[in-house]
């Protein structure tokens, strides 16, 4: 187990070095392109283009500019964005990644308990009109382009409907944190936990259904019938246990998707000034030092996500576990 | 089947937009009309008012007729927007269909010759798919994106030159982002079909390796990507929307449904049918697809647990 987690460790730290290199390649040693025109932002004056190359030691070799490169990033965190006043990309990713937190915390919740819900009640009434019409209603959540229902949704809350008794309690887009004024945080997230956990329940809910008809058929399910449980037992205990091994997989690494920049397009409809909303921002003004952290930001969060949910894995289920 | 029927019915009258702009709306609707006027009821319209908004500011587009001219109403260049929906679903469809079909193959290439041949090319072709599978989707295809569009003159690679506003480029880059959701079970697939008898005795009458690929292997993994080709387009097809919702899709003069749903966002609240009305074409493109994905999968495959999504 303890080598098993070694090497997992090591395969990570080869990864996320391979991310920093291939963002890098890409964006500042792609052929015939000046990178110092691409990191002073749109329309740059020639003096901060100036500025740029003597900052990023544009004149220098290739790996010696990488080093510099991480370095800022990481180690004085000190890299500034030329399209946008001089923003400090570091901490501004630290400050926006607690709003994305929220987020998709309680879009987390909301998607487990709303797939687990439709599941059972799906398997229950298996054969009834109940099961094909909540599994048609899944499969239109995941129709949906996320941000698309996010704008139906501001147009009913915030226009529309806005004036009627189901809505007046909505409040204007945007955000307040957590530590401000809790009871106006949850207000201002609702709309947007929906929207965001629409196409996560209609997914997981089909996949949880899928998986418990399967279970169904095992013979130790047919063992606990025989014993006499009582059927819900049967299928809470039995069937929706073992069918949560796939669920939890999934449910690690879309959270970690999610947090590492995946709620970009929800952040961006409810104006909420997340990690996505930064990256948003810093591609209509193709800022580019901005865009290049947050994408090492959220490629770093998914890897590190991916070898903790392969680690916690490998320890509930020995199956899986190399030796 | 009910999901292809409507998926081909989307797909012709989006095909059929040149028609519907010409000679029903009559109208070009990728020239902006901000000082034309139509006839409405009989009564001449300015087709963009001036001063609509609170203080006497702004300006707000003709809303839905609902006759054969502005149906759907004006974007705020006083184009038409059904003219323009339509025309949005022949670039998304396209983008949509062309970068899943190119996905499919390019993954089906790098699973038969890595589960093949195995080794080394099967190390380093299946460390690239993990490394660009590390990427979250969206980051990936912004990064590449971001590039593409900020290189000057467009991207030329040896004799190919493409334009920067050419609409092969969301197409290429989108299928190549998923490109290791269908490599990852095809390759499974080769590597077991491989040990099958039918292939051993294939080998033992003396089969070369082309012979064997193309042949016995081929035949038996391509049903696994005819599977998945119905979801990926789906998936390709949201992807193509939210990049170009983003405005790192598709880019204009060309429209599709991503990029007219941003235009509507604006008018979100005096003109809804701007934005609502790609996003209904979007969702029903995408229902269909999934609807008759599902049932390719059940006639084909029973028990394939692969599944794709956005």
């Amino acid at each position: 187990m303890v080598a098993f987690i070694i090497r997992r460790l090591l395969g990570l730290v080869v990864v996320l070095f391979t991310i920093t290199v291939v963002v890098f390649v890409l964006f500042f040693a792609t052929p015939g392109v000046d990178p110092s025109s691409r990191l002073a932002g749109r329309n740059p004056s020639p003096e901060t283009v100036a500025a740029v190359k003597h900052e990023f030691g544009l004149d220098r070799p290739l790996p010696v500019r990488y080093a510099l490169m991480m370095k800022r990033l990481f180690i004085s965190r000190d890299l500034v964005s030329y399209g946008n006043q001089a923003l400090e990309v570091v901490p501004a990713i630290l400050s926006a990644a607690p709003v994305t937190f929220s987020l998709v915390i309680g879009a987390a919740v909301l998607w487990v308990i709303g797939a687990i819900a439709m599941g059972i009640l799906a398997v229950t009434f298996k054969g009834s009109f109940v099961d094909p019409l909540l599994m048609i209603l899944a499969l239109i959540g995941i129709s949906m382009p996320v941000f698309w229902l996010g704008e139906v949704l501001n147009l009913i809350t915030q226009d529309r409907l806005h004036d009627t008794f189901f809505f007046r309690w909505v409040p204007p887009l945007g955000y307040v944190p957590f530590t401000q004024d809790p009871w106006q945080w949850f207000l201002h997230l609702i709309i947007p936990w929906i929207t965001l956990s629409i196409l996560y329940i209609g997914f997981y809910a089909r996949v949880l259904r899928a998986n418990m008809l399967d279970i169904q058929n095992e013979d130790y399910v047919r063992t606990a019938k025989a014993k006499g449980l009582p059927p819900q037992q049967v299928l809470v205990r039995h069937v929706l246990r073992n069918s949560m091994i796939t669920f939890v997989s999934l449910f690690g690494l879309d959270l970690g998707v999610l947090i590492g920049g995946g709620a970009l397009l929800t952040e961006v409809v409810f104006n909420l000034p997340g990690v996505g909303r930064l990256t948003y921002n810093a591609l209509t003004a193709l800022d580019l030092p901005v865009i290049m952290a947050t994408v090492i930001y959220g490629a770093f969060f998914i890897s590190i996500l991916s070898a903790v949910v392969d680690i916690l894995y490998a320890r509930l289920d020995p199956r899986i576990r190399p030796t | 089947m009910g999901g292809l029927i409507l998926f081909l019915v989307i797909v012709v009258i989006s095909f059929l937009a040149p028609f519907y702009s010409s000679h029903i709306a009559n109208t070009d609707p990728f020239v902006s009309n901000i000082s034309g006027t139509t006839v409405v009821d009989g009564k001449t319209v300015d087709v963009v008012q001036q001063g609509g908004g609170g203080l006497g500011l702004g300006e707000t587009p003709i809303g839905p007729t609902w006759h054969s001219n502005y149906f759907l109403g004006a974007d705020n260049q006083g184009r038409d927007v059904a003219a323009r929906v339509l025309y949005g679903g022949r670039a998304s469809l396209l983008i949509g269909v062309g970068s899943a079909l190119i996905c499919c193959l390019l993954a089906l290439a790098f699973a038969l010759l890595a589960g093949f041949f195995r080794g080394w090319l099967d190390t380093i072709v299946s460390r690239v798919m993990d490394l660009i599978w590390a990427f979250p989707v969206y980051l990936l295809a912004i990064t590449i994106a971001t590039v593409l569009l900020t290189t000057p003159g467009g991207v030329k690679l040896w004799f190919i030159h493409i334009q920067a506003t050419s609409l092969w480029i969301p197409t290429l880059i989108i299928a190549l982002i998923y490109v290791p959701y269908v490599y990852r079970p095809v390759r499974g697939q080769v590597l077991a079909t491989r040990e099958k008898e039918y292939v051993e005795a294939s080998i033992s009458q003396g089969a070369s390796s082309l012979r064997l690929m193309f042949g016995e292997i081929l035949p038996n993994v391509v049903s696994t990507v005819i599977v998945m080709f119905p979801l990926m387009i789906a998936t390709t097809v949201l992807t193509e929307a939210a990049l170009s919702f983003l405005s790192i899709g598709v880019q204009p003069p060309n429209a599709s449904w991503g990029t007219i749903i941003q235009d509507g966002q604006g008018l979100l609240y005096s003109r809804p049918w701007v934005a609502i009305a790609p996003g209904i074409m979007i969702v029903l493109t995408v229902l269909s697809l999934n609807v008759f994905g599902d049932g390719v999968r059940d006639a084909l495959d029973p028990r394939a647990k692969v599944r794709v999504r956005e």
